[in-house]
């Protein structure tokens, strides 16, 4: 007899789907306990559609294939010494931020998703999860695996994962993960596989490819190839997400609409350092943080939330403030970094006249009247000897943890201070999206460790401050930090290229 | 005569990352130890999970074993995901081959009635095991603690899947792709008599909490039992029934065991050694659900090899015991 074809769909039916059973001898809520007390309703996960329909067999085959040639380049980018083809020294400091801030949180993808991956009760749902966990434990290995040849060349990457739960500037990235990770597994995956991968991905993750790409380093922008196809699964994973939470039933749909402004807003924030890196860190532009913001969020962003008004769900609260601020925001974080540029474990320093004159192009409404006139100071004073760093650490928003940096929209030159009392304490943001949430969540947010209080409180040992960025953050201090010029990494850059 | 490239060469400033250096000293490092030590956070939390607030996010206390440092519990397989990959994508080569020479030659066809019955009756039920396996070892990941430990997991949850997957196919190429094999296989898994306490177990092990158990349970306890029932005894027995052929489609499974039992056996080796209090532990589980899964498999082993086969795995599963120190 010959054997009928099967569909993919089918056959993935068979092979996948049918796995799990109704159970007779258990309570099926004693073994997936916290799908409820979200307050999400789901009435049933048959009507999950599985966003990609890969069997492990294909997938090992696909992922070794994929890991084969990125390896291949892995080698012979150490082999020939493939640091020395980028376009500047500066453009490794990209790769510090990177590595110390985004690394860590695909880890925590990895742990996260692992986690859904087990509690979900739908096991379309389940599988989909468990294969983005894995995916993500490959990008934490491979993007060390990237690095480790720049971190034998370059100084400021040698500590990044004893970094990553302690530096000022890191918790912003990982409390936005602790955060995703500690709320209901609906939350997770609407933060994660919705906010970040499908409407910031583009503003997150693939500025720093891109920014590989065209600033010669090969290592960075094969590891971004090769993930590319990963990527987009992640991508079809959080569309499948909102669809099926808000097809699902209808009085999920406020729950996600609350979902979808604390994630985007929560985003935006998380982005400061992306606009930085993209306008500042970066020797070869690829394009400015605000034409990003146009092409990624509004313009693909626009079309999704139109999509998803049938629905009824709206374009997230304060999409208007965070599209104003986004003329502002990299100058702002990166004025930020130069000023406290001691306390860093990367470099800082003024941009080239090229440089300035670029900014003033891109940014033709903000750049000359707030921004430049600080740079020109800065260019002035540094010619005089008198490179200036600020002491200590800026004050930190309670939600977001990046510092009080951002400024009014309609006066640039006013910081923005809200604030709100709890139980007989007073707690600071930077940002009316960053009062409401915590607003929302009291009990949650009032758990931030602030690095920059813990510091004061006398938690992170140490008398001053360096002694806690020595001992306690593990810095080379004088080496891995302050300004770009002098520092032993510009220093042996001459030294290769001139022998 | 030999051919000299000259290339420059650079002196590097550091060799490894500082973690790596704390721990092996300032000196090229295999890309084993770059992506696994001390990669996982340890300390500052924000906030407490509204799922489990009794723990932190990372917290070595969610299960009752104790490790003063986890990473000692190193695979000496030495996977990461790109040597895990490769590994599985050649095992799935062959596994293809296999199962793809199968279906061309229509070797279904030649099993007799009785052996077919058995494959679906009492094989492919076991994809609802596998899967199980799969939410097991997840889990483990999910809260386990140490990148050494839990990647080792992640590769092996994902590869549960994949037999869950590779069993499927084996009730399919029985059924002409029809789904009626599988849809039988899962009645029995429902309803039959034979199938009723390992499916009480199952759901048994998906509501227990603490993850190391778990693992006990499943990786060692239950799968040793299964493996020396299933890919061993009855691997004999296809042999017997002159159904070879069946064999190829249990290689994957089998040698997969293999390979599995020597990350497992060196990581409980370690875990039993570090402590008696864990060595008393490991026992108390091995010993309480050795009995469960024995006589969840008691129906099971009695039809499909004899009386005498559950004792048989049982001796298998002592000796493994003992050698690992778990007494």
């Amino acid at each position: 007899m010959a054997a009928k074809k099967l569909n993919m769909k089918d056959k993935y039916k068979m092979l996948t789907r049918d796995l799990d059973w109704e159970f007779s001898y258990q309570d099926r809520k004693e073994a997936f306990p916290y799908e409820e007390y979200e307050g999400i309703k789901i009435t049933d996960w048959s009507k999950w559609e599985d966003p990609f329909r890969l069997t492990m067999d294909a997938y090992w085959k696909y992922q070794a294939e994929k890991e084969k040639k990125l390896y291949a380049i892995f080698d012979a980018f150490a082999q020939n010494n493939g640091h020395l083809n980028i376009s500047d020294p500066r453009y490794v400091n990209a790769l510090k931020v990177f590595l110390g801030g985004v690394t860590p949180v695909e880890y925590q993808a990895y742990q996260g998703f692992a986690h859904v991956g087990r509690q979900f009760g739908g096991v379309g749902a389940r599988v989909a999860c468990q294969m983005q966990s894995i995916d993500e434990l490959r990008h934490v290995q491979t993007q060390i695996h990237a690095m480790s040849h720049y971190n034998k060349f370059f100084d400021g990457l040698h500590n990044w994962n004893g970094m990553q739960d302690k530096v000022w500037y890191m918790s912003v990235p990982t409390s936005f993960f602790h955060d995703a990770r500690s709320s209901g597994p609906f939350e997770f995956l609407l933060a994660i596989s919705f906010s970040f991968e499908y409407v910031l991905t583009n503003l997150l993750f693939v500025p720093f490819m891109s920014g590989a790409a065209y600033n010669g380093d090969m290592a960075t922008v094969t590891f971004g190839f090769s993930s590319q196809s990963d990527e987009a699964r992640h991508m079809t994973l959080g569309l499948e997400v909102i669809k099926f939470l808000l097809e699902q039933h209808e009085d999920n749909v406020p729950i996600v609409q609350k979902w979808v402004d604390k994630w985007f807003w929560r985003g935006t924030r998380v982005l400061g350092i992306v606009s930085m890196m993209m306008d500042y860190m970066l020797p070869n532009k690829v394009m400015s943080w605000r034409e990003a913001w146009e092409i990624y969020f509004e313009q693909a962003g626009g079309a999704l939330f139109k999509d998803l008004a049938r629905y009824g769900i709206k374009p997230p609260k304060y999409v208007d403030i965070a599209t104003a601020q986004m003329d502002h925001m990299s100058h702002q974080t990166w004025w930020n970094f130069y000023n406290f540029g001691e306390a860093a474990g990367f470099h800082t320093w003024i941009p080239s006249d090229k440089e300035l004159d670029w900014l003033s192009e891109k940014y033709p409404q903000t750049f000359d009247k707030y921004y430049r006139p600080r740079w020109e100071l800065a260019k002035k004073m540094e010619a005089e000897g008198k490179r200036f760093y600020s002491k200590g650490l800026p004050q930190l928003c309670n939600t977001c943890q990046v510092a009080m940096i951002n400024t009014e929209v309609d006066d640039p030159t006013m910081l923005v201070y809200r604030s709100t009392e709890y139980k007989g304490e007073k707690y600071h943001f930077c940002s009316d999206g960053c009062h409401d949430i915590f607003v929302d969540e009291p009990e949650k947010f009032v758990q931030s460790w602030l690095p920059v209080h813990q510091i004061l409180q006398g938690n992170c040992g140490g008398a001053d401050l360096e002694t806690v960025m020595r001992e306690y953050y593990g810095m080379d201090v004088g080496v891995d930090n302050l300004d770009m010029k002098g520092s032993p990494d510009e220093l042996r850059w001459k030294e290769w290229k001139s022998a | 005569m030999s051919v000299e490239i000259k290339m420059a060469t650079l002196e590097p400033v550091r060799h490894t990352f500082t973690q790596i250096a704390k721990r092996f000293g300032d000196k090229p490092a295999s890309r084993y130890q770059e992506a696994t030590y001390d990669i996982q956070a340890v300390t500052n939390f924000h906030y407490k999970p509204s799922w489990d607030p009794q723990h932190n996010l990372n917290d070595a206390s969610r299960t009752a074993i104790q490790m003063a440092d986890w990473y000692v519990l190193k695979d000496p397989r030495q996977f990461y995901y790109a040597t895990y990959v490769a590994s599985r994508a050649r095992m799935q080569d062959n596994a293809e081959n296999n199962y793809s020479f199968f279906e061309k030659r229509q070797l279904a066809e030649r099993l007799s009635d009785e052996v077919k019955n058995k494959l679906i009756r009492l094989l492919v039920p076991l994809r609802h095991v596998e899967h199980t396996a799969n939410l097991n070892n997840i889990y483990g990941v999910s809260v386990g603690f140490g990148t050494a430990l839990t990647q080792a997991l992640v590769y092996e949850g994902m590869d549960r899947l994949g037999i869950a997957q590779y069993l499927s196919r084996i009730g399919l190429i029985l059924d002409g792709n029809t789904g009626t094999a599988l849809e039988q296989a899962k009645q029995a898994w429902m309803e039959d008599s034979t199938w009723q306490r390992m499916r009480a177990l199952c759901e048994e092990l998906l509501v227990q909490k603490d993850w190391f158990e778990v693992l006990i349970a499943q990786d060692l306890v239950m799968d040793t039992l299964t493996a020396d029932l299933y890919y061993r005894q009855f691997d004999c027995w296809l042999a017997d029934q002159q159904a070879h052929d069946v064999t190829m489609l249990l290689e994957f499974m089998q040698e997969w065991q293999k390979d599995r039992d020597r990350w497992l056996d060196s990581t409980l080796k370690l875990v039993a050694s570090e402590s008696d209090s864990n060595r008393q532990q490991l026992l108390q589980w091995a010993n309480h659900w050795s009995g469960k899964v024995a006589e969840a498999l008691a129906p099971i082993a009695m039809e499909l090899i004899d009386g005498d086969a559950l004792s048989r795995s049982m001796d298998a599963l002592a000796t493994r015991l003992n050698k690992l120190g778990i007494k």
